[in-house]
């Protein structure tokens, strides 16, 4: 394992570096330096203001979703479930969409990440409403109210964009398909406030996870309070992909993809898969969002398109092969 | 006493007769019970009461002195482990990872096994006779070798109670027995009392002390394995005619019955 972390962490000081060095202004190598040093000019701004927050956002955006759908998946034991299952999405579109087309986001630029967050909030508290008896959280209802409460809320998105005029409805069209291109460094010392506490707690679950992968009696006989840790798993998980939807927007099968690839590749151990996927989504989605912004340049491609078509062809040979053996 | 059910009645959400009724009884430290009776009698609910994973609707089900339900699972897991026959999803983890998983309930989040937890497993593994496939995908065993995995991952636990829910159903004579053996074998050792759910009554007379027989959710027999096994009280319960034999030093058989052909019609 700790090879294989190692290597990972390598993985993503590669991409790190790959996503510092392109772009479409090409910076001369003696402009560089003088940029690391410190001495102000375009090549500084570029490296300082544009290209490395935008390369941190996704280092913490990719590895938030990936971890949130390693949990997600072990809580619900299904290989489908993915970040977005608690309606995290749908309600952070609604909470964006409401805020653009009440012109809230020209006046202020935190108030579509707030609005989303907020939107994400209300739809992870529905869901855990709906799905609870007492404290005992069914998971099927879960999964089912998840669903449910989904499409509800992208109704209620699609009812508001009939509404609005065709530059929000631009908008609207491309905060849901995720962009980094919004980073910075106020956000990102939001996000990390989130992401490190909560990874952090989901990485001390992890020998439960462990456990709840057995099923939920042999959870329990093996010392784990099921019901505790199943409430502090969800509740963190959803709401890192929250924090991740409210400043990138919905970047899809990143949560889905890279928790499964760790697992295909022979790590079940959630002690290693934990920190494993955090680093595989945290590279994966800087490479992507490098992609994103030098394929069709000068013109850029929502980030969530390239992970898709990206991470589609890729999961479905990781389901080949493991159908195969 | 290790265990103590005082007037215990359960009913699962949705029915409308009871699983368990009113049932008392006690279990002492070092005794090995078995729970028998006919599909539906309430064995295996009755365990799970026991086990605080389902609370009485009226009665009291104590553990070591304390209410099953009042017990923090970590706390009774160091004094409780379960076998069941219930198939565990494939998790592609190795047979000391499952295994070491008996520890849980030892170790401290963020902090990996400590020397004791390594050696404890590592007895365990040795115990069931794993030791040469401890590095192997669990996966790749057979039935009766994942179900000694899972029998040392309980033992690693330490427990002074073992809970055994049918945890040989699916296996063969052969396997059954070296099972059986093993848990007579270290029961014995470390006078760990077992309270376990069969439908082999043979084999129960043969590795329990005592032998509790329920019928329709109530007990109707409690005492040594000579005592419960009459024929009359096994066709009452099972609706089946039963003739018992005396095996000499194979102990007392109950042998199920044909039935003439004019009785069958009945």
């Amino acid at each position: 394992m700790k090879g294989s972390i190692v290597a990972l962490t390598c993985l993503l000081f590669v991409a790190v570096a790959v996503g510092l060095l392109v772009g479409p202004v090409e910076i001369p190598p003696g402009a560089w330096i003088e940029a690391l040093r410190g001495e102000e000019g375009p090549a500084y701004t570029i490296l300082w203001r544009v290209r490395l927050p935008r390369v941190v956002a996704g280092v913490l955006t990719g590895g938030m979703l990936a971890v949130s759908g390693a949990v997600f998946q072990a809580l619900l034991r299904n290989p489908l479930a993915e970040p977005y299952l608690l309606g995290v999405s749908s309600g952070a579109a609604l909470g964006a969409v409401t805020s653009l087309a009440l012109g809230l986001s020209a006046s202020a630029y935190f108030a579509l990440p707030v609005a989303a967050l907020a939107g994400a909030l209300v739809a992870i508290v529905v869901v855990f409403e709906v799905a609870r008896v007492g404290m005992r959280l069914d998971t099927r209802v879960l999964l089912l109210a998840g669903v449910v409460v989904s499409a509800f809320l992208s109704a209620c998105v699609m009812l508001i964009l009939t509404f609005v005029r065709a530059d929000t409805l631009r908008s609207v069209f491309f905060w849901t398909l995720g962009s980094l291109s919004g980073a910075s460094w106020a956000m990102i010392a939001s996000m990390a406030a989130y992401a490190t506490p909560a990874v952090v707690v989901l990485f001390g679950l992890s020998r439960h996870l462990n456990a709840l992968s057995l099923g939920e009696e042999t959870a329990a006989h093996l010392g784990t309070d099921t019901e505790h840790v199943k409430w502090l798993a969800y509740a963190l998980a959803s709401l890192l992909a929250a924090a991740a939807v409210s400043v990138a927007g919905v970047i899809g099968f990143v949560g889905l993809v890279v928790p499964h690839g760790v697992r295909l590749a022979g790590v079940r151990d959630h002690r290693a898969l934990i920190p494993l996927s955090f680093l595989v989504g945290g590279a994966a989605l800087v490479l992507a969002d490098a992609a994103a912004r030098t394929v069709a340049a000068p013109m850029e491609i929502p980030v969530g398109v390239v992970t898709a078509v990206l991470g589609v062809p890729l999961f479905l040979l990781l389901l080949r092969r493991s159908v195969r053996t | 006493m290790i265990c103590r059910l005082d007037a215990v009645s359960f009913r699962y959400t949705g029915q409308t007769a009871d699983a368990v009724r009113n049932v008392t009884l006690g279990v002492t430290e070092g005794e090995h019970v078995a729970l028998v009776g006919p599909n539906g009698a309430g064995k295996s609910t009755l365990l799970r009461l026991v086990t605080g994973v389902l609370a009485p609707r009226a009665g009291l089900v104590e553990v070591l002195g304390r209410r099953a339900g009042d017990w923090k699972r970590r706390d009774l897991a160091r004094q409780m482990a379960v076998v069941s026959q219930v198939s565990e999803p494939a998790t592609g983890l190795s047979v000391r990872e499952i295994v070491s998983m008996g520890r849980h309930p030892y170790v401290r989040p963020w902090s990996a096994l400590g020397r004791n937890d390594r050696r404890v497993v590592d007895s365990c593994l040795d115990a069931v006779d794993l030791g040469d496939l401890s590095e192997r995908d669990a996966g790749e065993l057979s039935g009766g070798e994942l179900q000694r995995a899972r029998l040392a991952r309980a033992l690693a636990q330490e427990p002074r109670l073992l809970l055994l829910d049918e945890p040989t159903a699916h296996l063969d004579m052969g396997h059954e027995m070296r099972f059986l053996e093993l848990v007579a074998e270290h029961t014995k050792e470390q006078s760990l009392t077992v309270i376990a759910v069969t439908h082999h009554l043979n084999t129960a007379a043969r590795f329990a002390d005592r032998m509790i027989l329920l019928s329709e959710g109530r007990l109707v027999a409690d005492g040594p394995a000579r005592d419960v096994l009459t024929p009359r009280r096994l066709e009452s319960a099972f609706g089946w005619p039963v003739e018992i034999r005396d095996l000499g030093s194979l102990g007392r058989h109950a042998i199920p019955k044909r039935r003439e052909p004019e009785e069958a019609a009945e």
